[in-house]
């Protein structure tokens, strides 16, 4: 009998929820404790967006009062990233607070050279919690990475007594509060949960961009429960981020036959041994994807993921190899969308991938927007202006 | 003598794994800090030998490496193996989590992940190595509090990615002071972070033992990364 090839495809069109399957929820456990005493759950401001996740549950997005938890990759290698975040949110009228008072989640070390452990890993995020707390704003988590390793050491604290009790030794030390959010939400949800009112705000046309989506794997991979999965994008078979938004501001948004696949980032790799992270991004990503797809442009959600994807592209260009394609997180293109300058706001300059030809498609004039820049640094340079502010980027 | 005699043979010599100079106790003994972490348990179910595990990692592409064959050999209580894979297979790892598609529940990453910080706590040859030329990393995200920054993009150390480092190598303190958010003004770390923010997060390191982990794989380093926290704790007035 011949393998119904048509048939499984045709099933896998559309995921169906069976509802006797659904998980328990893990906000269950995280209310328990606070019921015993344990810790605070820090609850999600109003006003939510609910937004759908993997097994069904809806998830709470706050719009604004958000504690930008940044990234140091993206503010240290690509600033236009968290810039563009900021820059939408305020365009979009939502307050929200830029702390000093937050470390990095210090997850990129960990995973790349294992010199730290759960309790330090659990101190490190639950200080960072407690620092929103005490400011009363929520948590808004900007790197993928933090967002999955924050979500395994929920799941670490929920089912390790032990653990707890370290931390909170130590929390006391700091004189700190055991702090644990309602929900731990990345950016890209904000981004998602807020896609139609940035589409009411859109500027430039994106109906002829053609883009394809890498998902991070710590997005979607760790504790994947908690992520955005939405009936209407994918049917439900991958997640929802990053695609939404394309969607929601009219891009084409093309698959291809490795999207499942890592960017090849490694942590340590990138770093140290990048022979590995460069064959994997160009060999099993962007040359995929130029040959299935041929977009204008990679979109993606995660720092590390940006710069392999991007960075990568030189040495293989070097070799003649079929890649030359810009990268970006959605949060620049939304922003780009938005009538944000490229330069300004979306610093593109700090990316290596050739992006002129994708602001000619958008219709942005870069060479006057680098002109206008270059202006902008004469200022700097001459002490007539010491910083530049928000109201110096439009 | 039949096949599986031979087999059994085979899997029985303590010599196929190599590191036979390694007393099987201190193996066994490396192998009992691995099973004892508190994660264990949830890491690792069974084994279906399906080779999802293997078919989603992006090392098994590259490396003679496979998750399977860790989840394997740490499930049947492998010794031997064990020590080899923590010799020479675990930072192949690109702890990505791919693996954890597993059916049967299995999070060969995370077995990885915990092999790694035995190997560390124990300064195995493997960690030393594999941690060489990463030193400024670990000092970078333990003292400042931000892991990479924008002074790292010099175009001697990323040659492969590209002129455009060099452009921000070149203008970094100018470009860095043309991003309007406040936070931002910085070279030496991704972001502005508070002198009390980094004494708690000394206090972090020094309460759960992280800063002695570097001990066993960088000494010079643990020395520096020791003096420069106990003099910011000192001066905050706090004695470790």
């Amino acid at each position: 009998m011949p393998i119904p090839v048509q048939e499984l495809l045709k099933k896998k069109e559309h995921f169906e929820r069976d509802p006797d399957r659904l998980p328990h929820d893990f906000r269950d456990e995280v209310f328990a404790l606070e019921e015993q005493g344990e810790w605070i759950v820090q609850r999600a401001p109003d006003p939510i967006v609910e937004v759908p996740t993997k097994y069904g549950y809806l998830k709470k997005v706050p719009k604004q009062h958000l504690w930008h938890h940044k990234s140091c990759g993206q503010c240290g290698h690509i600033p236009g990233y968290s810039t563009s975040i900021f820059w939408v949110m305020r365009k979009l009228g939502y307050e929200y607070n830029d702390p000093r008072d937050q470390t990095s989640c210090t997850a990129w070390n960990y995973y790349a050279s294992a010199t730290s452990n759960a309790a330090a890993q659990a101190a490190v995020a639950l200080r960072n919690f407690a620092a929103a707390y005490e400011v009363g704003y929520f948590p808004l988590i900007h790197c993928g990475t933090s967002y999955g390793h924050y979500k395994e050491v929920r799941e670490e604290l929920l089912h390790h007594p032990e653990l707890r009790a370290q931390v909170r030794e130590i929390m006391n030390k700091l004189g700190k509060p055991m702090v644990m959010p309602e929900e731990i939400v990345h950016y890209s949800e904000w981004f998602y949960a807020m896609r139609h009112e940035i589409a009411a705000l859109q500027v430039c046309d994106f109906t002829g961009i053609a883009a394809t989506v890498h998902p991070a794997c710590h997005y979607y991979k760790l504790v994947e429960g908690d992520a955005i999965y939405d009936p209407d994008v994918y049917g439900g078979q991958r997640t929802a981020i990053v695609t939404g938004v394309a969607e929601a501001l009219g891009a084409e948004v093309r698959t291809y036959s490795t999207w499942f696949d890592c960017c090849g980032f490694g942590f340590r790799h990138i770093l140290v041994q990048r022979d590995f992270t460069r064959s994997f991004a160009t060999l099993r990503k962007i040359q995929v994807m130029k040959e299935e797809a041929d977009p204008d442009v990679v979109l993606t959600h995660d720092t590390g993921c940006v710069t392999t994807l991007d960075k990568s592209q030189f040495a293989a260009m070097a070799h003649g190899k079929n890649v030359g394609v810009p990268v970006m997180s959605e949060a620049q293109f939304a922003a780009l969308a938005m009538g944000a300058h490229p330069y300004r706001v979306c610093q593109l300059h700090w990316h290596s991938a050739d992006y002129r030809p994708l602001l000619e498609k958008m219709g942005i004039d870069w060479q006057a927007a680098w002109a206008e820049f270059q202006e902008d640094l004469k200022k700097l340079e001459s002490g007539e202006r010491k910083f530049s502010t928000w109201d110096d980027v439009g | 003598m039949t096949v599986t005699d031979d087999r059994s043979a085979f899997y029985q010599n303590t010599k196929v794994a190599g590191f036979d100079d390694v007393p099987y106790e201190e193996k066994e003994r490396l192998f009992g800090l691995v099973k004892a972490d508190m994660r264990f348990p949830d890491y690792l179910y069974g084994c279906y030998e399906c080779g999802i595990c293997v078919a989603a990692c992006p090392s098994a592409r590259f490396y003679d490496f496979s998750p399977r064959r860790i989840a394997q050999a740490v499930g049947r209580e492998d010794v031997e193996l064990v020590y080899q894979q923590m010799q020479e297979d675990i930072w192949e790892c690109s702890q990505c989590f791919s693996c954890v598609r597993c059916p049967r529940g299995n999070n060969p990453g995370g077995v990885i992940l915990i092999m790694r910080e035995v190997a560390i706590n124990n300064g195995l040859v493997s960690a030393r190595e594999a941690l060489e030329g990463y030193s400024r990393i670990i000092y970078k995200i333990m003292s400042t509090g931000t892991q990479v920054s924008p002074d790292m993009l010099q175009p001697d150390a990323f040659p492969d990615w590209g002129p455009e480092v060099k452009d921000v190598s070149d203008n970094l303190d100018l470009w860095r002071r043309a991003l309007p958010p406040e936070t931002h003004h910085t070279t030496s770390t991704g972001w502005d972070v508070d002198e009390k923010t980094l004494v708690e997060l000394y206090l972090i390191w020094f309460h759960t033992g992280a800063l002695d982990m570097i001990k066993e794989v960088d000494e010079g380093l643990h020395m520096i990364l020791q003096e420069v926290m106990e003099e910011r704790l000192e001066d905050a007035g706090i004695e470790v």
